[in-house]
């Protein structure tokens, strides 16, 4: 797609172990357009963060990375520090679950944003402390001009979370990822950073990259639902389709085993997700699809067009005329 | 109505900390339980939310046992556990037992899972064939009886916090309390170890004190709910009528902060939207403690607690304007 800011195409991710050869990302096709908010869910070890620290170049050097992450037009796989360094920051940035960890704890927040102003942009520091001041009052921090004076220890949890993001867009970046932004919030405390999350999409057209295990923060901020099983997409599309008819298995299974009004008995799903190590040669869920065939444990299953949503399931038409899963 | 098991009754633990002040070291206490009180009738389930600091762990620990009170009391079966001799209450613990969110540290890693869950009854000096009753209890469980054998790492997360069940089912417990027990894993096993609490309850009759962030796995499992912030009960009622008809504005707050795996849903919901954080324990605000952060707070509020009242709905909410 010609529109897409950030395009991932058959992105590998294996680390060598001493067990052998961890495959964390097998093939993965990503896009995302200018301005859009994009979730991605997944269980723990579907190789969401992977992808996105693939992309940023953060990985250690003992991860093998191939394939391709164009941002902007430019390819960032195999290009070198110099250049990952300029990228990140100014035009793709990152936040993840813990803010303290992204926080320099003996130096004064407005400090911390200033300096990442100052990375990319010739800017006078004193210029650099007022733009500070102005994007922590952008995330929502009381009194910014006294908050910027002071340390991350002084800031609660949520407070430290708007911080990051206030670092993180500082360069007007084209393409934020959020890995778990709100996993280690209070419920309370989530609805207020999923709204400057969503304010900052708004306002600057920022494309965001939502990494998340949670389907309600999905549905509540995402428009469009990328579904990771086993380091591979399994499915894709608008979020009303995505959480209203569901076509692949696994997606169908994850909606399933959330408690819901009306449900007496979850629904789990059987078994548990492949080792990476030794990962199935098929489609990567069959181990555990009421659904699976002989022909399932043949070759990856690629995306392709059923309904309006995209689907890497090899039986999606038998299964659906079937009348197993309904539309 | 018959006797409760389970009788809490104004329970108060406040915990003393070394602040700084400056550069001098200050004595502080935080009130991370502040006056609790609730009952759990035999074979029924309370599930305790509230967010970090709320004080629902303490609570939990109370009730075991595992921190003593600051004052107030916890009745088990008719008998107030802080006037049992440690005899009296090692014996006691047979019939209470407790499961963690972390089934990680809560499983010895030396220990063979069948040891682990065998080892109360070689505790509590149990008669009988103690191999056999591991075997059935992970058969309970839904473990196989090989995986007796094996160590905690040969599990994964879900397999690990089975065999916690089974070690806290060994003695035949009336009551367990469950801190946080599903919180640790992925949605799709998740909804496994739920179903297994559900099974278990109508086969062995125990009652639960079910702990969770997660409000729609507590509406999910529990008979009643109570809300906690910052050390004590917003609202108590019957899980229906306070999920449906909230009558604290906190309540009212954190249902609607929780979002919904419906994008139709949320769209069209009217969102409250708190403003900051939890006040620190260590200096609750006066009056009702969320009034720093309510919408509807008057002057009466900083100045006088509200009690907790019997609603024409059927709950107890500590609120002056009730919605």
């Amino acid at each position: 797609m010609a529109t897409s800011v950030l395009s991932i195409r058959n992105l590998h991710v294996t680390f060598a172990t001493p067990l052998g050869e961890l495959q964390a990302v097998r093939g993965l096709d990503f896009d995302i357009s200018p301005g859009e908010l994009m979730g991605v869910v997944g269980e723990s070890g579907s190789g969401k963060s992977v992808t996105f620290l693939a992309a940023m170049g953060l990985l250690p050097p003992r991860a093998k990375v191939t394939g391709s992450v164009m941002l902007d037009g430019e390819e960032l796989i195999g290009a070198n520090h110099r250049r990952l360094r300029s990228v990140r920051g100014r035009l793709m940035s990152m936040i993840f679950q813990d803010p303290l960890s992204a926080l320099n704890p003996v130096h004064r927040v407005g400090n911390q944003i200033s300096e990442m102003l100052q990375a990319h942009q010739k800017i006078t520091n004193k210029d650099a402390a007022i733009r500070s001041v102005e994007l922590l009052d952008l995330v929502g921090i009381p009194q910014p001009s006294d908050r910027a004076l002071q340390y991350p220890h002084e800031f609660s949890g949520g407070m430290r979370q708007r911080v990051v993001i206030a670092m993180a867009i500082a360069n007007n970046p084209k393409v934020l990822i959020a890995d778990e932004p709100t996993t280690a919030l209070d419920v309370t405390v989530q609805a207020q950073i999923l709204e400057v999350i969503q304010r900052v999409q708004e306002k600057f057209g920022t494309a965001v990259v939502l990494i998340t295990h949670d389907l309600g923060v999905i549905a509540r901020v995402a428009s469009r639902v990328n579904v990771m099983y086993a380091g591979r997409n399994v499915e894709e599309g608008v979020v009303d389709s995505l959480f209203d008819h569901s076509s692949h298995p696994y997606t169908r299974g994850l909606l399933n085993s959330l408690p819901r009004m009306g449900v007496e008995r979850l629904e789990p799903i059987k078994g548990f997700p492949p080792n990476m190590l030794n990962p199935p040669a098929g489609c990567g869920f069959s181990p555990r699809c009421q659904f699976s065939q002989p022909q399932c444990d043949v070759g990856l299953p690629e995306l392709r067009a059923f309904g309006d949503l995209q689907t890497a399931c090899i039986r999606v038409d038998e299964i659906f005329s079937a009348g197993a899963l309904k539309l | 109505m018959s006797e409760p098991l389970l009788q809490v009754d104004q329970l108060v633990k406040n915990f003393e900390i070394r602040a700084l002040r400056g550069a001098r070291k200050v004595k502080r206490l935080v009130q991370a339980v502040s006056g609790v009180s609730f009952t759990v009738d035999k074979g029924h389930t309370l599930g305790i939310v509230g967010e970090s600091g709320s004080g629902k762990t303490t609570v939990g620990r109370l009730i075991m046992q595992l921190l003593s009170q600051t004052s107030g009391s916890v009745t088990f079966d008719g008998r107030d556990l802080s006037t049992l001799r440690v005899e009296e209450m090692r014996l006691l613990r047979r019939r209470m037992q407790i499961v963690f969110q972390d089934p990680f540290a809560s499983l010895d890693p030396k220990m063979t899972v069948g040891a682990s869950i065998g080892e109360p009854l070689v505790v509590q000096k149990e008669p009988g064939n103690h191999a056999e009753r591991v075997t059935e209890l992970l058969e309970l469980v839904g473990l196989s009886a090989d995986c007796s054998r094996r160590f905690p790492h040969e599990f994964s997360g879900g397999q690990r916090q089975r065999v916690g069940i089974a070690r806290a089912l060994a003695l035949n417990p009336s009551l367990i309390v469950l801190d946080e027990p599903v919180s640790a894993l992925d949605v799709s096993i998740q909804a496994g170890v739920v179903n297994l609490f559900s099974d278990l309850q109508k086969r062995l009759g125990m009652s639960y004190v079910f702990i969770a962030h997660d409000l729609s796995v507590v509406r999910h499992i529990a008979d009643r709910v109570a809300v906690m912030y910052l050390g004590k009960i917003m609202e108590i009622g019957p899980k229906d009528v306070v999920y449906e008809h909230p009558t604290h504005p906190y309540t009212v707050a954190l249902l609607s902060a929780v979002p919904v795996p419906n994008p139709t849903v949320e769209r069209s919901r009217h969102r409250i939207m708190l403003e900051g954080d939890v006040p620190s324990p260590v200096d609750p605000p006066s009056g009702c403690r969320f009034r720093t952060r309510c919408w509807k707070a008057a002057e009466i509020c900083a100045q006088q607690e509200p009690a907790l009242v019997l609603r024409e709905t059927g709950q107890l909410s500590a609120c002056h304007f009730p919605e």
